[in-house]
């Protein structure tokens, strides 16, 4: 049952569902957030840019619900090299490994930013616009101070970087770039908690079919000072 | 075959019904039981929740992590399919552009409706809630009492299987013994809640659901639902028999594969259809309802939503459970020369009366809860305990009508996307967390909130109703609906006494808050009509043919051989959800339906 990738089509065939309309409607949505800044900073020549392609069409009122999908399966994404490496980092900053679990990229939560902001549907437009202008002033930021591009820099000046934006966010979460590094960090840690590896590291013991239902074990009561049920 | 095309149908049946929800799937299963001849029209497509649910999928293997998108409005794994608040191509509008006077409608378009995807919770409504007009001076009485009502609780109950427990609570009726199954054990937070919230006086008890927390009795219950019938006895020992128990595990809205949680589909129709006696059409949306020459029901129009032709079904009688609105909508487009302003409508009230839950929530982190050791806490994922209305009997008290309960959500859920900012409040870090940092925190606090639900009664009032828009149609061309919705100052100050109450106990939790608790802006607190999904009225029943639109049987005065099957038949909100309510009413109006035809009178 847990296992549903069961030898169907891959997605993507007919997946179009929704009608031209509504896909232009939200393709110009995203096209018109998109600022100045984000156009040239991936305008500038990098290793192996291309432009983002904006993507239209989601998966439809009707999908599969049983299939395993994953990034890039229902539309195309959007990270060039570089900018992938980029988020890389700044997810295992944002969920580095420690004793008990695994960093962020090792479970492939890079790939479900990409998967995010190549979304083509408009709850995830002002995230692209906000995270790729970060990418792009990131590294505008850190050649600045330090003159090198972010991923050059020693981890403790990457970790520095991202303290300082956590308190811009911290302060306004509206206000850019602490809206980068808040959204970033909202999308890295739900995206790692919802895996396998970061649901056992916080402590979710569920999803587990059982024959029973006992209630909390006794040392759970204790700790609460409540007597056994 | 039972699942049919327009070119298979019957030349006439014995009843038409149209929906196949709550109350469409209940009067199928009766009136197919008894022996009729029953074509059900879906407007959905066939959907089959044993092989279509995704039940232990974790939230990484769902695009986006299965947040709610237009395409999947309550998000990728919810057992909703062609459904939302909007449709393509459906629309419906607001007279006012007034938020506060806007009303939200979700539709669900697929076989079960939206009893694919409930909540579950199954209460009954107690004695003063048929009686809001006597007590109260608002709103109206409905044509029984509870007592009239209590038999069809106890058989919906059995059918459906609810677990539950006898508190004998005041206007929270108990069930008749036997009836109901076994409640879940609490989780940690829902006994810390009863502990804390028994000085204040309330009780904290399970709550009722139509989740199967052990099997249903195979042996007992057929012979005591169809006396005298071998083969409903059979069919019904039989479905129950392919219901399993909870698994304790996957979450009730994305479905349930293993019919443990109740569905139309896997519980009314699945041994419905296993009669012969039921023709099941689906795609097709029913936007007329005809009459003959001597002014009865003799069929529907619908279109055939995958060739878009128009075609028509002929029957003795029409029931009608679309899900209150769309049952309107079909009146209110059933012009003729007889009722020009619409089927069943000389008293003028179709659309009338519109009301749904009085609704917010109040949420805390409970410091008490924090660092528990690791544990799983589904239990039968969702909602075990509520707090059934404390002040029913000190109601003079109060400076609003009408009560409400209160359900909890607690524990250590599945987590999904938004728990990545769930812990910046608590946060120690100067800034948002993140890191190590983090990664300790919700070590930490992860599973320590706890929110409170309340859901309170609303009294019909003329300012919320429907009519037609005089201009906007679907993208069949049928006329659509336009809603009016005002909430009165009996709900705005019920609002407020919830939120104040909610907080009270999550403050006695030793809760901490993070959001203000609204008492003071009730306006603000109030979720706009519709939003709790639990809309019902527009064909109220009455006693009086010149108030009301049917009788206690759900027979529409003017045409007795249309029977409205669903919760436009309510003429008030009570605080307990609507679809128990629904079904008993659903099940009362078929049994009646049928003593009806056996002795000819329709
Ligand atoms: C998220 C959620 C949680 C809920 N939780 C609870 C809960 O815990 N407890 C509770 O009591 N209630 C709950 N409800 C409400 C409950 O789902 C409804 O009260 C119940 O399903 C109503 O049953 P119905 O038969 O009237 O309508 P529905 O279940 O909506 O079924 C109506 C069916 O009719 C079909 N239809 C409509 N119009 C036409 C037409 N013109 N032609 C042909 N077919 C048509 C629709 O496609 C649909 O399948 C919840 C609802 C939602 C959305
Ligand atoms: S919690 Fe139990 S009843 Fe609900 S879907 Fe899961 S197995 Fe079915």
């Amino acid at each position: 049952m847990n296992d549903s990738t069961d030898g169907r089509e891959p997605a993507g065939k007919d997946l179009p569902r929704v009608d031209r309309r509504t896909a232009l409607r939200w393709m110009g949505a995203a096209t018109a957030a998109i600022p100045v800044l984000e156009r040239e900073a991936l305008g500038a020549e990098r290793s192996g840019t291309r432009r983002p392609r904006l993507p239209a069409g989601g998966y439809g009122p009707d999908p599969d619900l049983l299939r395993s999908y994953q990034p890039g399966d229902l539309w195309s994404l959007t990270l060039n090299d570089a900018q992938r490496r980029l988020v890389m980092v700044l997810c295992d900053l944002v969920m580095p490994a420690d004793e008990s679990s695994p960093s962020a990229s090792s479970l492939g939560v890079h790939d479900f930013i990409d998967e995010w902001i190549s979304s083509p549907y408009p709850g995830q437009v002002e995230d692209r616009r906000i995270l790729l202008e970060g990418l792009a002033w990131i590294d505008v930021e850190a050649i600045r101070s330090e003159g090198e591009v972010f991923v050059s820099l020693p981890a403790e000046k990457q970790f520095k970087m991202c303290q300082a934006l956590a308190r811009r966010a911290k302060a306004s979460s509206n206000t850019f770039p602490g809206s980068f590094f808040y959204r970033l960090r909202n999308l890295v840690a739900g995206a790692y908690y919802t895996t396998p590896e970061g649901m056992e590291d916080i402590g979710y013991r569920g999803n587990t079919p059982q024959d029973r239902w006992d209630g909390p074990p006794p040392e759970v009561l204790e700790k609460l000072n409540l007597p056994p049920q | 075959m039972p699942i049919v095309s327009p070119k298979q149908l019957r030349e006439r049946y014995d009843v038409i019904i149209v929906g196949s929800g709550a109350g469409g799937g209940q009067m199928a299963y009766t009136l197919t039981m008894e022996g009729l001849k029953v074509l059900v029209l879906e407007a959905g497509r066939v959907y089959d929740p044993v092989s279509e649910t995704p039940m232990l999928q974790t939230w990484n293997q769902a695009p986006l992590r299965g947040v709610a998108t237009p395409d999947k409005q309550y998000g990728f794994y919810d057992a909703s399919i062609e459904s939302g608040w909007e449709l393509p191509g459906e629309p419906y509008t607001n007279a006012s552009s007034e938020p506060s006077r806007q009303f939200r409608w979700w539709r669900q378009r697929m076989l079960g409706g939206r009893t694919n995807h409930w909540g579950r919770v199954s209460l009954r409504n107690g004695p003063y809630d048929f009686k809001t007009r006597s007590r109260q001076g608002i709103g109206f009485d409905w044509p029984m009492t509870y007592q009239d009502l209590a038999p069809w609780y106890d058989k919906a109950e059995m059918l459906v299987g609810i677990f539950g427990d006898q508190e004998g609570i005041e206007n929270s009726p108990d069930s008749s013994p036997g009836v109901l199954l076994p409640p879940p054990k609490f989780r940690a937070g829902e006994i810390l809640a009863r502990e804390r919230a028994r000085p204040l006086g309330i009780s904290v008890v399970p709550v009722h659901r139509a989740v199967l927390t052990q099997q249903q009795d195979a042996w007992r219950i057929p012979g005591r639902l169809h006396p005298g019938n071998p083969r409903a006895q059979r069919l019904l020992a039989e479905n129950m028999r392919l219901r399993l128990k909870c698994l304790f595990a996957t979450d009730c809205h994305r479905g349930c594969s293993i019919k443990a949680a109740f569905d139309s589909t896997s519980v009314y129709l699945a041994p419905a259809l296993k009669t012969g006696d039921l023709d099941l059409l689906p795609q097709a949306m029913v936007h007329q309802v005809t009459l003959n020459a001597m002014g009865k029901a003799s069929g529907v129009v619908f279109i055939d939503k995958q060739s878009g032709r128009e075609h028509r079904a002929r029957g003795r009688v029409v029931v009608i459970a679309g899900g209150s609105q769309e049952s309107v909508r079909l009146l209110l487009n059933s012009q003729s020369n007889r009722f020009p302003d619409g089927l069943a409508n000389s008293s003028g009230l179709v659309g009338k009366y519109l009301t749904d839950s009085v609704a917010r929530r109040v949420s805390a982190q409970i410091p008490a809860l924090e660092n528990l050791p690791l544990h799983n806490e589904d239990g039968v994922v969702g909602q075990q305990a509520y707090m059934p209305w404390w002040l029913a009997g000190e109601q003079e008290t109060l400076d609003f009508p009408g009560g409400y309960k209160a359900l909890l959500v607690s524990g250590r859920k599945m987590p999904n996307l938004n728990i990545g900012r769930r812990f910046d409040q608590v946060s120690q870090a100067d800034g948002i967390p993140f890191g190590r940092q983090l990664k300790e925190e919700a070590r930490r606090y992860y599973g320590s909130f706890q929110s409170i639900g309340a859901q309170g009664a609303m009294a019909a009032n003329d300012d919320c109703y429907c009519e037609l828009d005089p201009v906007v149609k679907d993208r069949w061309g049928i006329p659509v609906l336009r809603f009016h919705w005002k909430w009165s100052e009996d709900e705005l100050r019920q609002v407020s006494h919830q939120q104040r109450a909610m907080a009270e106990i999550l403050e006695a939790m030793g809760g901490r808050f993070f959001k203000r608790p609204l008492a003071e802006q009730p306006e603000k607190a109030i979720r706009q009509g519709g939003t709790i999904i639990h809309e019902v009225g527009g064909a109220i029943m009455g006693a009086h043919p010149s108030k009301s639109v049917t009788n206690q049987w759900c027979q529409t005065w003017d045409v007795p051989n249309l029977i409205v099957g669903d919760g436009a038949t309510f003429p008030g909100t009570a605080d307990k959800n609507p679809t128990l309510t629904i079904m008993a009413l659903a099940y009362r109006a078929a049994d009646h339906l049928v003593d009806e035809m056996k002795k000819g009178n329709l």
